[in-house]
């Protein structure tokens, strides 16, 4: 099994969740986050005072899926949050060791 | 329509009552009463709902306005600020604060005659609000009580303790408030009827009592308490400008009741100050988003809604001696002005008024008094010997300029003082670590917002 963690632009996560309910990947938890890459922050101006924001906001998503389908569903994700701009985002994938449902103890990807 | 009928029926009443008949007289001796009592609901109906709008502006429309533009960390700590104004301050009002402004006493300060709010029930004070009872002008004042020292705490938001921000407050508005509120609306008052009104100062509804006091006091203060610390290198970013937009738009509605109620009857007059008050506040708006387009290239949310607050205290001191227009040239003067104090001014000398109490209050509070001296007119308040210089009386811009000075001094004594006592008794800044804890964990031992449940 593998992790795919995906940060993603905010307004792309409905994208995100379409493409993987059709490639049929049940499970999805996302967070609201901050972080920058190359593309750094931005200027914000509260009563003429200027801040520089270095933290973005962005959503991170992530799931789980049995290593075989990691290529098929990395290349759907990556292609329905692409805008080709600055600031996109990064998926990272990861080995998953094991996995428990905490309801029943079922383990592995029978547990996904 | 109805008021000329009882208008009508008074003359009546009082050429005929000696000739009548006894019948007749008793009938319209009836009607006198009943005349004068309906005039008296409505009179009083208003200045209840305006007693609530006033307090409503702080709890919660400044707490709001100003807890919205702190730090996450700062939330409670600042809004607790506001709301326990609005529980020390009418016990300290009750006890003597109403009697040391509106009993007879010298120039300068009321008597004792209301101690305890003795003799203050249901019969009109004359002297004041004839047609309410005596307790719905008492509770209106002291809305205006409440929300005076309230003002000042943005100007140190984040730094003071509890404790010593409230006898800071209790002192102050002994030091300040007390006197100076006595000495434009007290009987007898320096700046009022004093030597038959000599240097009477045109303050409609607080523009010197109220945001001239608290605005130079708040500059004394960030002077005195000094930087919160990482100031200005660090980001100090409103944490959630949703509340403050909400806080400053409630701001903006209590300030009918804060204008208008000051007619203290539901009146023309109160018609009059209550569209002076809502054009003024446009104009602010419309004055400050004007100037950050210019400057900026945008207009922003917060800038909006600062130049509406902006506006409505630099409209406060005219509200009901002026005509909308003039409201709206006050008002576009206040928007730009006050900008131009919280940017440049304060960038320029780098104090921290953290939420710029002096900028939009004090200067507005200035410039609102000076240019009451100017449109200031009877044609919209007859109550007023003269107006101002648009009436041809240049030299009331002098007496405005004398009531400005004295509310500044005053409050730049006063607040020196109470810093110094506050300081005596117990630490007034918060050090470092607790700076960095926050106020809600280190002052209160809550945070506003939690992550369980």
């Amino acid at each position: 099994m593998v992790k795919i963690e995906a940060f993603i632009q905010p307004s792309k996560l409905e994208s995100a969740r379409e493409v993987l309910q059709a490639v049929g990947i049940d499970g999805l938890t996302v967070s609201e986050v901050r972080g920058h890459g190359r593309q750094k922050g931005h200027r914000e101006v509260y009563r003429g005072r200027e801040y520089d924001v270095d933290f973005i906001h962005k959503i991170k998503l992530e799931t789980v899926v049995p290593s075989a389908r990691k290529d098929e569903v990395v290349g759907a994700l990556a292609k329905a949050v692409r805008t080709g701009a600055i600031g996109d985002g990064k998926i990272f994938v990861t080995e998953v060791v094991d996995v428990v449902r905490i309801r029943d103890d079922a383990r592995g990807e029978s547990a996904l | 329509m109805s008021n000329r009928v009882f208008a009508g029926l008074l003359f009546l009443s009082s050429s005929a009552l000696a000739q009548a008949p006894p019948v007749v007289r008793a009938e319209l001796r009836a009607l006198q009463a009943a005349v004068t009592a309906s005039q008296s609901a409505g009179d009083n109906a208003w200045m209840l709902v305006s007693s609530a709008l006033v307090l409503m502006m702080t709890g919660p429309g400044l707490a709001l306005f100003y807890c919205g533009l702190v730090r996450k960390r700062n939330v409670l700590g600042t809004m607790m600020q506001s709301f326990a104004m609005m529980a020390v301050i009418t016990l300290v009002w009750g006890v003597c604060g109403y009697s040391l402004v509106f009993a007879k006493g010298n120039p300068f300060l009321g008597g004792l005659d209301y101690l305890f709010l003795r003799g203050v029930g249901a019969d009109p004070n004359p002297l004041y609000a004839p047609t309410i009872p005596h307790q719905t002008f008492m509770i209106y004042q002291l809305m205006f009580a409440v929300i005076t020292p309230a003002l000042i705490t943005g100007a140190f938001a984040e730094r003071v303790h509890f404790k010593a921000m409230v006898m800071f407050s209790v002192l102050w508005t002994f030091f300040v408030y007390f006197p100076v509120a006595h000495m434009v609306w007290g009987t007898g008052g320096f700046l009022n009827d004093y030597l038959g009104g000599r240097y009477r100062v045109f303050d409609f509804a607080g523009g010197t009592v109220v945001h001239i006091t608290s605005g130079f006091s708040a500059l004394v203060t960030a002077l005195y308490i000094g930087k919160r610390s990482g100031y200005p290198h660090e980001k100090f970013v409103p944490h959630n400008l949703v509340l403050a937009f909400v806080g400053a738009c409630l701001l903006w509605v209590g300030w009918f009741g804060f204008n208008a109620g000051s007619a203290l009857a539901a009146s023309a007059l109160a018609t009059s100050a209550f569209v002076a008050t809502h054009f003024a506040a446009a104009a602010g708006a419309v004055g400050w988003m004007a100037a950050e387009r210019v400057r900026k290239g945008q207009a922003s949310a917060l800038g909006a809604i600062s130049g509406a607050v902006a506006g409505l205290a630099t409209v406060t001191q005219g509200a009901g001696f002026v005509q909308p227009f003039s409201a709206v040239i006050i008002g576009l003067l206040a928007g730009a002005v006050c900008y131009f104090m919280v940017t440049s001014v304060k960038e320029r000398f780098r104090y921290d008024d953290s939420l710029d109490v002096f900028g939009v209050h004090g200067v507005g509070g200035f410039v609102g008094c000076l240019l009451t001296g100017v449109f200031a007119t009877r044609a919209v308040n007859a109550s007023i010997k003269v107006g101002g210089w648009i009436d041809g009386n240049p030299a009331q811009v002098l007496d405005q300029l004398l009531g400005a000075g004295i509310g500044i001094s005053l409050g730049v004594v006063g607040t020196l003082a109470a810093l110094k006592i506050t300081g005596l008794v117990t630490p007034v800044r918060m050090n470092e670590g607790e700076e960095a804890t926050g106020m809600d964990l280190a002052l209160h031992g809550e945070e506003g917002y939690n992550f369980e449940g």
